[in-house]
């Protein structure tokens, strides 16, 4: 599971049927320290995160487990809204 | 599974409600002598591992819905153990 934030949201009506009525969100994946790291993904939402918000997510088949109607083709789903993230100081990052 | 160094904690209230009282970790995996290696990622605390521990972590979704007895959760990567010592 890794950190990402919310950079925008993906309309799309023209979809698989088993992706109706879920929210598409345009995320930027985050290291633990809040650098931008990776390519910007789309994932489906369940936490009802806006733009802006540092989320987490889920790749692979929990990201369909974590939708309403587990048999679905999401391979990346937003699982939560982070409040904060706490690091441990002393480790001396290079 | 693998040997990692437990980095920190992400606090989030709004989240499915499976993860209710789960701690998520955010854990570096280590190499076989200690050292960092790969990118970092959360995984859910099931050992009561604490910051700076080195524990073992099961990045795979079956294992993780086993540990947590719950065929349904959306959970891939736990922490399953706190390493003790390792001797080579």
């Amino acid at each position: 599971m890794k950190i990402g934030k919310v950079i925008g949201n993906v309309v799309s009506t023209q979809k698989v049927n088993s992706l109706e009525g879920v929210k598409l969100l345009l995320i930027q994946p985050l290291d633990e320290n809040l650098r931008e790291v990776g390519s910007p993904l789309v994932a489906c939402d369940t936490v009802q995160a806006g733009p802006g918000d540092i989320v987490f997510f889920e790749g692979g088949r929990e990201a369909a487990l974590a939708l309403p109607n587990w048999f679905n083709p999401s391979d990346c789903t937003i699982m939560g809204i982070v409040d904060q993230v706490n690091l441990k100081q002393d480790e001396g990052k290079p | 599974m693998i040997l990692a160094r437990v980095l920190g904690n992400v606090v989030s209230t709004v989240k499915l409600p499976v993860f209710q009282g789960m701690k998520i970790m955010i854990v570096q995996p280590l190499d076989g002598e200690g050292n960092p290696q790969g990118q970092t990622f959360l995984a859910f605390d099931t050992v009561q591992a604490g910051v700076g521990d080195v524990v073992l972590v099961i990045d795979e979704g079956n294992s993780a819905r086993t540990i947590l007895r719950n065929p349904q959760a959306p959970i891939r990567a736990v922490v399953v153990g706190i390493v003790d010592d390792i001797e080579r």
